[in-house]
């Protein structure tokens, strides 16, 4: 029986002969920020990538289990993989900006699903840079290449642009750990607000992060989640011998 | 003491590296010098205009017009490229984008062998395969009479020796475009086409240019395989089904052979001018695209 948006049961996933993600269940709940918390290497971005199934280009992987989406099995599914991944916006690591001007990074996702002409993007271009509090900064720029951007300024305009196909889920990689403490800053407020619109899931291992901003909170270690809570009781009374031990700091 | 030794050391390294530098910004310009100056003479006699857009050549009348010649370089050249341009490319694409990475190192010795084969080996091969194809199947079919020795062999001939050299620049150049790009195209919602089509071939487009550059210099220059198919005759090439007469081959076959006819010697010197000087545009031009894309993306 599903409770939250989106339902993991009994994933397991291989890389080849590696076992990656093991038996994994996890119910993440709607309009509300969940972290994914773990050290270094425990299959926390696997697991964001197999939610929108990019871990199937890898070549070796094995995918077992059922992940549901509204009721719906997105893994064993004829629906179009495109579908299901413009459900899920994906913020990496280290901004990604497409290789193209501010503006049409945005565009880019627009006309992909069918909008066109300048006089309909231009826009709601605007729409999705303001909602990240981007547009003040490059409203005079938007056709300078977005490589030009400072990485803060990147992962805030990679961040529109995932909005701009209207999401349900946003899927955040340790959106943090390559920018500086302000725009870090910038964009946990920005998450915080996107919370009232969206499904957001979040990987980081940054324990101070995490109870600053999480709602929900999966702790997973060595590809098995060991436990998963509420915030407040997960930090302030955790179950599990091993959440204890990772608290204090022990594998970090 | 060991200090002053080492000094030294230092020093002396640092004297031979510029040394070695020297000897490499120095070569281009001794050889277009020494061209220059040993295609002075007919360059003088008969001027740069009558020399490169004049048809007549009639060596022993002291008529060198090397239009025809600079034509069928064109056309070869440009042929080859039209038809390796897209198997290259396509294969590139799927070789990086599609098949899987055991493929991808099984393909890569094979690239290089053909990237080894000589140049003459080709050109039998022309001969043997390409020029009876061209003369006793394509030709007919555009109505047309040619004995298979042609600039369409030349083309196509010249096509199968440029495909594993750009080919491995392309597969190096693609393969840097980062997982990440084509992740957040996928993620938002764009078809696997349309990923390659908008980002990767977008974010390589200078290692494009600058592959097809280099192939487009090395095209140019191909002497042997190309002399041994294209038919050699000087003329005007009205269609690719008739025979041409490309630069490098004039040099070829000619040198140290027609030198008793004065000015002849100029002459071919003069040839291997042009194409030193149309190699270093497309060079140029390939860098100048380069440097325009950089700065957009």
């Amino acid at each position: 029986m599903q409770q939250g948006k989106i339902s993991i049961q009994n994933l397991d996933l291989h890389f080849g002969k590696h076992h990656i993600l093991k038996n994994v269940n996890i119910e993440i709940p709607e309009n509300q920020l969940t972290v994914i918390l773990g050290p270094s290497g425990c299959g926390k971005t696997t697991l964001m990538k197999t939610l929108n199934r990019l871990v199937e280009l890898e070549e070796t992987v094995k995918i077992n289990g059922k992940i549901f989406l509204d009721n719906e099995d997105i893994l064993n599914t004829d629906k179009d993989v495109t579908e299901i991944r413009k459900k899920m916006g994906l913020l990496s690591q280290r901004p990604a900006p497409l290789p193209m001007s501010i503006f049409n990074n945005i565009a880019y996702g627009l006309r992909i699903n069918g909008i066109s002409g300048r006089r309909k993007l231009a826009p709601l271009v605007e729409k999705y840079l303001r909602q990240v509090n981007l547009w003040d900064e490059v409203k005079d720029r938007l056709k300078d290449p977005a490589t030009r951007l400072s990485i803060g300024q990147q992962q805030r305009l990679c961040l529109a642009r995932g909005l701009a196909v209207n999401p349900e889920i946003i899927l955040a990689d340790e959106p943090t750990s390559a920018l500086d403490p302000l725009s870090a800053s910038i964009v946990e407020k920005q998450f915080a607000e996107l919370k009232k619109d969206y499904t957001l899931v979040m990987v980081t291992h940054v324990l101070r992060q995490a109870r600053r901003i999480a709602d929900y909170v999966v702790f997973m270690y060595l590809g098995e989640v060991i436990e998963q809570g509420p915030v407040k009781e997960f930090f302030e009374n955790p179950k599990m011998e091993k959440t204890r031990e990772y608290l204090k700091g022990a594998f970090n | 003491m060991a200090l002053k030794l080492r000094k030294f050391k230092d020093q002396f390294s640092s004297l031979w590296i510029k040394i070695s530098l020297f000897f490499v910004v120095l070569l281009p310009v001794v050889i277009t010098l020494s061209l220059l100056y040993k295609s002075m003479f007919v360059l003088e006699t008969n001027g740069l205009k009558e020399l490169l857009f004049s048809s007549v050549w009639r060596p022993l009348a002291g008529q060198f017009g090397f239009w025809p010649f600079i034509i069928s370089s064109l056309w070869v050249t440009i042929l080859g490229l039209l038809i390796t341009t897209p198997i290259c490319m396509f294969s590139a694409i799927f070789l990086t984008q599609y098949s899987s990475s055991r493929l991808l190192r099984f393909m890569q010795p094979v690239i290089d062998i053909l990237a080894g084969i000589p140049s003459v080996i080709y050109g039998v091969w022309g001969i043997l395969i390409i020029v009876p194809m061209v003369g006793r199947y394509l030709a007919p079919l555009f109505g047309i009479e040619s004995t298979g020795f042609s600039i369409l062999a030349g083309g196509l001939v010249l096509s199968v020796m440029l495909i594993p050299f750009i080919l491995n620049v392309l597969i190096e150049v693609f393969k840097t475009v980062p997982v990440e790009l084509s992740e957040a195209s996928l993620s938002l919602g764009a078809t696997k086409w349309q990923t390659i089509k908008f980002v990767v071939v977008r974010k390589s487009f200078a290692g494009i240019i600058s592959a097809f550059g280099l192939g487009l210099s090395r095209a140019f220059g191909e002497t042997i395989a190309v002399l041994m198919v294209v038919g050699n005759v000087v003329g005007l090439p009205k269609s690719i089904f008739d025979p041409g007469y490309p630069l490098p081959a004039l040099i070829a076959n000619n040198y140290g052979e027609m030198l008793s006819i004065p000015m002849y010697d100029s002459a071919l010197m003069f040839a291997a001018l042009i194409l030193l000087v149309v190699v270093m545009f497309f060079n140029f031009l390939s860098r100048l695209a380069i440097i325009r894309l950089e700065k957009k993306a």
